[in-house]
């Protein structure tokens, strides 16, 4: 199968090379992953000031930041979006988890193509500079430069509603980080496929890999669309094309078809890994393997399957025929019994294990908790009928970040936690990682639980400033706000307290739960692994005890 | 409800103008005071954490069929959570050491894709009745035409004479004492109650959405298509709303203000509406110029200056008026009419 993999196996490869060119010219999936990770914590600061910015504007009713500069208001809210989805969530899951820990776990020496591998990332940073040099266009942030149109850039808003440069820059921005999407989720797809060790079958591959095999299908379907429609946003803001213009024949639903046929498998793409990550924790700290692991694989590809086919539920109060809108209720309220197969076979996995409430489980558990709130508010918006209530009001806001920010900023963390050992070699401070968690965990939901209540009141999304009767559920999401954010200092403090003073790790901080090969490595594992390839048959089985 | 406080507490001379002038500007407010009994204000209040009451049937069985799907997940996401809560201290190191090594349920995982299923089915009839509800509109004894604009609206009224005016939000220093901030207009849309209304929404520029939380309606108003939607107020009162969807520097401040009175009263007010817009005096966008408004001025020059190199005349965003405005699709005459009468 893989026994061309050790013929080229010689001595100097086993160490890294010295200085910046280990980084810039890497090939090798570990340090990718770790630039990857650096990435996302750079991008998620930034993304977090940024709504924390948000947040402080709307403590009380009246302008306290902007001014009458509604429009850096809407690049604000707009470069939070893209920032907390490209540079965020994307970078943390795929490129950082996923890098590090997909060849770690099926046994494979390192990804399919290194050199795709090493593009992939660097398409990232030019990517975010672009996104940045957008603010600073145009008569820049007080001169009402910036893209100011939302992450959903929904023409003609984005069109002839915004000439000038920024948006042109913010859409080269999606299409890097796009292609640097692409040509991920094609190494993804030849690493899972073919560099499997001996015995990995596709059924014993970790859940993690499974989950990250199907977000690199979705991102493989998704982002080509993407890429489409804002090259077809960048022709009608410049080469006088007129897909998306109404006085020319043009549709501006077309555009909203088009991106959420992107957008909504996009929102998968961001929880899938999450999934994979908190079944490995839960299953590794209830000391017990996941239950039910062949509906836990499948219930992934049911909701990648059934996530490509819901896109026009985004679209309930645009003027969709009714019968349109009676289909996508139907496909969209299908996707809870594949979400609630897996809330039960996690719960079911703990069900009979030893529980240990190491920080990495303590996120796994909130992630099912919030998880779960952000699911039920999926049911309500799922019905057409109710959505016109609630669309584009804060309930909807509250929806998508129960799910997204706190469901894969939980899996984030809680896959930090649990390999932060494995990947540098140091342990992190157990102490400070619980005031982190408890910090987040208090913060995103004073945040974000009260914005369900604004929504049913009537308040609408991106608005810089609001009636006054939202005043008091707005205070009390701005204070929760605040507290996320000394949570995310926090964070930054342990991670520099981790790498500088941190224990070395051991090779298996978490006992006979974690069972996957990774943990069968030393922390960090030496630069090239696998280079004899291993076993199947001679390690612990990983996933499935086949009764 | 915390109103805006009328500077006037301190100068009454002031206040007493302060009202005028905004009665002057709203013909509607100044309507509203003239009716009798108990009107709504139909609009949420501090600290809701609900919909506000229904003023129309659509309404109504949206906070019915909610309030149903909204008991169903409670008791979804407290079933959850007690059961995780229980897994939590049950299954603790300290409490079980020795885990067990099941992992297959036959009789649970199809419990647990069944009983979804149902419950799906349960909450999936009553959306979709109430979906073709919706849809559905009943034979319309009158019709609004609404045009959002960046950033104010049109109304027009074809059964009732073909009068047409705009809607601009108040500034705070225009409101008159016990107006609500951001969400009161220089004209207020005036309807009758017990009557079928179908409304038809579309925009000039970009999309906007009209939305009235108390009518349960919220409709996109897309440059090029015409969506249509209906209503049936059921009680008197002034309902406010706010743009529904992104639409640029000044989204948040175009609100929606309906004023629902009796029929005969309605009668009235369209006989005073056709002899006050018959010819609109200033279009919208040059009234918030001139009243030094929240139009970022800066922000027009700039766009002007950098307009792009191609012969686009719909590139004129910037909140000036519009020849271009008949790409709407709805029959503009009368809006054409008021530019070139300038």
């Amino acid at each position: 199968m893989a026994h061309d993999a050790t013929a080229h196996e010689t001595a100097d490869h086993g160490a890294p090379p010295r200085g910046i060119g280990r980084w810039l010219f890497s090939t090798n999936h570990k340090d990718i992953g770790t630039m990857y990770i650096v990435f996302a914590i750079v991008g998620g600061t930034v993304g977090t000031a940024l709504s924390f910015l948000v947040r402080m504007e709307l403590a009380e009713p009246g302008m306290q930041f902007f001014g009458a500069n509604f429009q850096f208001y809407n690049v604000v809210i707009t470069a939070h979006g893209l920032i907390m989805v490209f540079f965020m969530v994307m970078p943390a899951f795929i490129g950082g988890f996923g890098n590090w820990f997909v060849p770690l776990m099926i046994g494979a020496p390192d990804m399919a193509f290194p050199r795709l591998n090493n593009i992939s990332f660097w398409l990232l940073p030019p990517a975010i500079g672009l996104l940045i040099a957008s603010v600073f266009v145009d008569g820049g942030i007080t001169g009402g430069g910036g893209a100011g149109t939302g992450w959903t850039v929904y023409a003609p808003l984005s069109t002839s509603g915004q000439p000038g440069m920024a948006v042109d820059l913010a859409i080269f921005a999606l299409h890097l980080a796009g292609a640097s999407s692409i040509l991920g989720a094609i190494n993804f797809i030849a690493t899972i496929f073919n560099m499997r060790a001996p015995g990995m079958t596709l059924h014993k591959m970790p859940l993690f890999v499974w989950s990250i095999l199907v977000t690199a299908f979705l991102l493989l379907l998704a982002m080509p669309v993407l890429a489409g429609v804002i090259t077809m946003l960048l022709m009608d803001r410049n080469f006088g094309t007129a897909f998306f213009d109404a006085s020319a024949g043009g549709d501006p639903l077309l555009y909203q078809q088009l991106f959420w046929f992107f957008g909504h498998p996009e929102v998968y793409i961001l929880i899938l890994p999450a999934f994979g990550v908190v079944s490995q924790v839960i299953s590794t700290f209830s000391k017990k393997p996941v239950f039910g692991y062949l509906g836990m694989v499948y219930a992934m590809v049911a909701i990648g399957v059934i996530g490509m086919i819901v896109w026009a539920h985004h679209l309930y109060t645009a003027g969709l025929s009714v019968d349109t809108r009676a289909y996508f209720v139907a496909a969209t309220m299908v996707i809870a019994v594949p979400t609630g197969i897996k809330i039960f076979s996690w719960i079911a996995t703990m069900w009979g294990g030893s529980i240990e409430f190491k920080v990495p489980m303590l996120f796994a558990i909130g992630f099912i908790f919030l998880f779960t709130v952000g699911g039920v508010t999926g049911i309500v918006l799922s019905n057409a009928s109710l959505d016109v209530a609630l669309h584009d009001t804060y309930y909807v806001v509250g929806h998508f970040h129960y799910t997204m920010s706190l469901g894969s900023l939980f899996g984030i963390f809680a896959g930090f936690y649990y390999w932060a050992g494995k990947m540098w070699g140091r342990q992190y401070s157990e102490t400070l990682a619980k005031i982190h968690f408890w910090l987040m965990f208090i913060g995103v939901n004073v945040t974000f639980f009260p914005m369900h209540f604004l929504g049913l009141a009537g308040m609408p999304r991106r608005i810089p400033d609001y009636p006054d009767v939202f005043e008091g559920w707005n205070r009390i999401a701005s204070a929760g706000s605040a507290i996320s954010a000394i949570g995310l200092l926090v964070f930054l403090w342990l991670v520099a307290d981790m790498l500088l003073r941190g224990k070395k790790a051991a090779a298996n901080p978490w006992g006979e739960g974690a069972t996957t090969l990774e943990w069968s490595l030393s922390s960090p594992p030496p630069w090239h692994t696998y280079q004899d390839l291993p076993n199947m048959e001679d390690l612990p089985q990983a996933q499935e005890e086949h009764p | 409800m915390r109103v805006v406080k009328a500077p006037g507490v301190l100068v009454p001379g002031v206040a007493a103008w302060m009202a005028g002038a905004a009665a002057a500007f709203a013909p509607g407010a100044a309507f509203a005071q003239e009716s009798d009994g108990a009107q709504a204000i139909g609009y949420s209040t501090d600290w809701q954490i609900y919909f506000i009451d229904a003023a129309s049937p659509i309404m109504e069985r949206i906070i019915d069929f909610h309030t149903f799907v909204l008991i169903i997940t409670i008791l979804i996401a407290v079933f959850v959570t007690l059961l995780l809560g229980y897994v939590m201290v049950r299954f603790r190191a300290g409490a079980n050491p020795v885990p067990s090594k099941t992992t297959h349920n036959p009789l649970l995982e199809v419990l647990w894709t069944i009983v979804p299923v149902l419950i799906l089915a349960v909450i999936a009839v009553p959306s979709f009745r109430l979906l073709f509800f919706q849809d559905a509109v009943p034979e319309p004894e009158m019709t609004l035409r609404v045009t959002g604009s960046q950033w104010f609206w049109t109304y027009e009224y074809p059964d009732n004479g073909d009068f047409t005016f705009d809607a601009v939000m108040l500034q705070d220093d225009e409101l008159a004492d016990g107006m609500l901030r951001l969400l009161e207009t220089d004209n207020r849309v005036v309807l009758p109650v017990d009557t079928n209304i179908r409304i038809e929404i579309t925009a000039d520029d970009v999309i906007h959405s009209w939305a009235l939380p108390a009518f349960g309606i919220k409709t996109d108003a897309v440059p090029g298509r015409i969506n249509a939607t209906w209503t049936r107020i059921e009680r008197e009162g002034v309902y406010y709303g706010q743009c529904s969807e992104l639409c640029g520097i000044n989204h948040g401040f175009m609100p929606i203000v309906v004023e629902a009175v009796s029929k005969e009263r309605f009668e009235a007010w369209v006989v005073e509406a056709q002899a006050k817009f018959a010819r609109n005096p200033l279009p919208a966008a040059r009234k918030i110029a001139a009243r030094g408004g929240r139009l970022p001025v800066d922000v027009m020059a700039r766009e002007d200056a950098q307009h792009s190199g191609l012969p686009r005349e719909d590139a004129q965003h910037s909140g000036l008026p519009r020849e271009d405005a008949q790409h709407s699709g709805l029959p503009r005459e009368d809006a054409m009419a008021r530019i070139h009468t300038e």
